[in-house]
């Protein structure tokens, strides 16, 4: 019989829509007093841990008997019994169940810092984060080492924000150090409103208290003694793990009055964004801490000098500050091993699309993007690669045969997209651009705060000539009219909202013009995916007659008897693609 | 309703900038924001009743009309679109016979909505409903879970 097991389920948003909560509660049935492994109850302990990466997946299990860990994937409820009997209880690991060697792969080219902890570490545990050297940064500072020293040390590892735009972070906070001020504040961006990134979720759902210790690291630095993280409302969990993780530093007295004797006081307040993408932007998200409507102002001044209620401010995203407890851990040198000449550390990325494994993955900057998507990825899910969009609403698209680029701020720069926060979405011979681009354009016109003039109409026009393209209703000089007006709202914008918006137009138009041209001037969507340019038809030879697709269209416009070829009525047709979502047989086509 | 309001008000009454936190205080109170709360707490805190209504309808999270019984929020992030999430989207509001521009159903039922991203690209595409999150959704399955959820309601 075992000495010690420890099970841990990933719990993150992934992990709890794949059921992992009811396999949770099976593990507890199981090791009742009544259940299969009541012989194991006293010394087995089980753990929620947060999100480990590869939600495509849940629901994740480990089960560590004496040290040795077993994982599991795809585990549902009623596999549990079997485990517990098997595994548990006799030893013997039930490996149909295991993970498999694309599993390891995916984590082999990853180089873990700020998610070396996560899926690793109970969130709902300080003590838990303690054991794995949680807090030892903050003890080895706050009173042994002064605010300018600590700011050398990450402006030596090299540490550029991870937001967005990259700036160094020791500059920044040496920036707000220098005003004298009465008051100061640090400010956690978490506010992550990319389309496609949710490394922010996953760090907070995962180790709220890496993020909490880099924050007083930051506080401590500038002077700060109010700090506040600004959170998506849309993150329920990611709320709850936070306040439980603000509540049990206070307790160790990590924060609070006079944090582990030294003089040096600093409380974390949290804000609920309301919804607003533009609120990523610092002076934005400044206003609606406020309690203001969200929108930016011009800068200089910067928030350093004066930001929140006019007083210097500190403005870090989330994977920024959890980067930060670690450097000081293990040295600013061991950090700067990681990454390229003016790119240092790690970053994580979002991998999602049209990929085989999807996840959160965190690699060192510059590595290529061909071994991203095939060596960590998996390779494609079905179709043929066609391009990825990095970087969100403000990125571009990275075509085919750019695959050999290095993931940095400089590389991706030189190619028209952006690091930006780490979405990386994955394209196929499905997708069409000209549409993705409209996707992006309806995404940033819609959060356009309406404060500036380019910004408010400019994106309304880019919006409206996108729109006819897709309709099949373009005029040539359409692509020229988009690229002159495209690069004007990039010129004359007030924040980044507006001077990246046009981004992924021109990026698309660059490598994709083709697609643009046909259709404009063929009035063809070379993806098949423009609504007003498609023509659903049903193939005589493949139709089975199984009627499902004619059950399944909300027009009734699909007719035919049962095992007879079915046919569609134009008419009637709405193009919603119910019929190609659920043929068997392939027999629906679109052109 | 006076007895809540005056709960919210003094739980913020010593914050600065504490617009957004009252009237997401309100909306958890009531599911939206009642103009008579507005107003309401108005009077009593001195804010003047445009910086309420300035704020409410600058961020999306903020509905100044009720809502319905069942929420069904659909992410139209990068990754669910690419996944064909607004056929998926279309294809429930169809059957909720919602018309362009409405969200709620005449019956008060269910409200459709869109989001940015929940975060949860990996499981694309998304759906969440009544705040249970559904990741790999295929229209076939949401109508089922509609059906279940008038069924209920019925009940």
């Amino acid at each position: 019989m075992p000495k010690a097991v420890d099970i841990r389920i990933c719990m993150g948003t992934g992990g709890i829509a794949a059921g992992a909560s009811a396999v949770l509660e099976r593990f507890e049935e199981e090791l009742s007093s009544t259940g299969v492994g009541a012989s194991v109850r006293e010394n087995c302990s089980r753990h929620n841990v947060g999100c480990r990466g590869f939600c495509a997946r849940d629901v994740l299990v480990d089960v560590i008997l004496d040290g040795e860990r077993t994982t599991y994937q795809y585990i549902k409820p009623d596999m549990v019994q079997r485990i517990v009997e098997e595994h548990i209880v006799s030893g013997n690991p039930v490996e149909d169940w295991v993970v498999t060697d694309d599993y390891h792969n995916f984590h082999e080219k990853q180089v873990k810092v700020v998610l070396s902890d996560c899926g690793e570490v109970d969130p709902e545990d300080i003590n838990s984060y303690k054991s794995r050297g949680g807090y030892k940064a903050v003890e080895s500072v706050i009173g042994s080492k002064t605010p300018e020293d600590v700011i050398e040390m990450i402006k030596s590892s090299g540490l550029r924000g991870r937001g967005g735009a990259g700036f160094p972070t020791g500059l920044k906070w040496e920036f707000a150090r220098k005003p004298e001020s009465d008051q100061k504040y640090i400010i956690c961006n978490a506010d992550e409103g990319d389309p496609g990134a949710f490394m922010d979720r996953s760090i907070i759902e995962g180790n709220p208290h890496s993020v909490i210790e880099g924050m007083t690291i930051g506080a401590y630095c500038i002077g700060a003694d109010k700090g506040y993280v600004y959170i998506r409302a849309e993150y329920p969990l990611a709320v709850k793990r936070l306040r439980i993780a603000l509540e049990q530093a206070k307790e160790a007295g990590y924060l609070g009055e006079n944090i582990l004797g030294s003089g040096f006081s600093f409380n974390i307040k949290v804000k609920l964004g309301a919804g607003a993408f533009v609120c990523g932007e610092e002076t934005a998200l400044i206003a609606s801490i406020e309690g203001q409507r969200g929108m930016p102002r011009a800068k200089p001044p910067f928030p350093a000098q004066q930001g929140l209620w006019g007083k210097p401010t500190v403005i870090n995203n989330v994977e920024t500050f959890s980067n930060v407890p670690y450097i000081v851990t293990k040295g600013p040198d061991w950090f700067s091993s990681f990454g390229t000449e003016k790119s240092k550390g790690t970053k994580v990325f979002a991998l999602t699309g049209k990929i085989r494994n999807t996840g959160l993955i965190e690699v060192p900057m510059g590595m290529s993007l061909k071994e991203i998507i095939y060596d960590i990825g998996g390779g494609m899910e079905r179709g043929e690669f066609k391009a990825v969009q990095t970087g969100g609403p403000s990125g571009g698209c990275i075509p085919k045969d750019m695959i050999d680029i290095n993931v940095d701020f400089e590389s991706l720069a030189k190619v028209g997209s952006i690091v930006g926060s780490g979405g990386m979405v994955v394209l196929d011979d499905t997708d069409c651009m000209v549409n993705i681009a409209k996707f992006f354009l309806e995404f940033t016109q819609r959060e356009s705060c309406g404060k500036c003039t380019p910004c408010r109409v400019g994106t309304k026009r880019l919006l409206e000539i996108l729109d006819r393209v897709t309709e099949g209703k373009g005029k040539s000089g359409d692509i020229e009219l988009l690229l002159t007006l495209g690069q004007d709202i990039k010129d004359s914008s007030l924040c980044g909202l507006g001077q990246t918006a046009p981004n992924p137009i021109l990026s698309t138009i660059k490598y994709f013009r083709d697609e643009y041209e046909a259709h404009i001037n063929e009035k063809r969507c070379p993806a098949a995916v423009c609504k007003a340019m498609l023509t659903y038809t049903i193939l005589e030879d493949a139709c089975k007659g199984c009627t499902l697709c004619a059950k399944a269209c909300p027009s009734d416009a699909i007719s035919g008897e049962k095992k007879k070829p079915h046919v569609i009525d134009q008419g009637l047709c709405v193009k919603c693609g119910a019929c190609f979502d659920t043929c068997k047989f392939k027999a629906v086509h679109k052109e | 309703m006076q007895e809540a309001l005056d709960r919210v008000i003094e739980k913020y009454r010593l914050e600065e900038g504490s617009v957004i936190s009252l009237l997401q205080d309100i909306q958890e109170e009531f599911g939206y924001i009642p103009e008579d709360s507005v107003s309401y707490v108005s009077d009593r805190t001195g804010i003047p009743q445009s910086s309420f209504y300035g704020v409410a309808t600058f961020y999306a999270q903020f509905y100044l009309k009720p809502r319905g019984k069942n929420i069904i929020t659909a992410c139209c992030g990068t990754a669910c679109h690419v996944k064909g999430a607004e056929r998926v989207i279309s294809r429930i509001r169809r059957e909720l016979e919602l018309t362009d521009g409405e969200d709620t159903t005449q019956d008060g039922l269910f409200t459709v909505e869109d989001v940015a991203c929940v975060g949860a690209c990996s499981i694309a595409p998304v759906v969440i409903v009544n705040k249970e999150v559904h990741g790999k959704v295929s229209a076939t399955q949401l109508l089922k879970e509609i059906n279940n959820l008038k069924k209920e309601t019925d009940a």
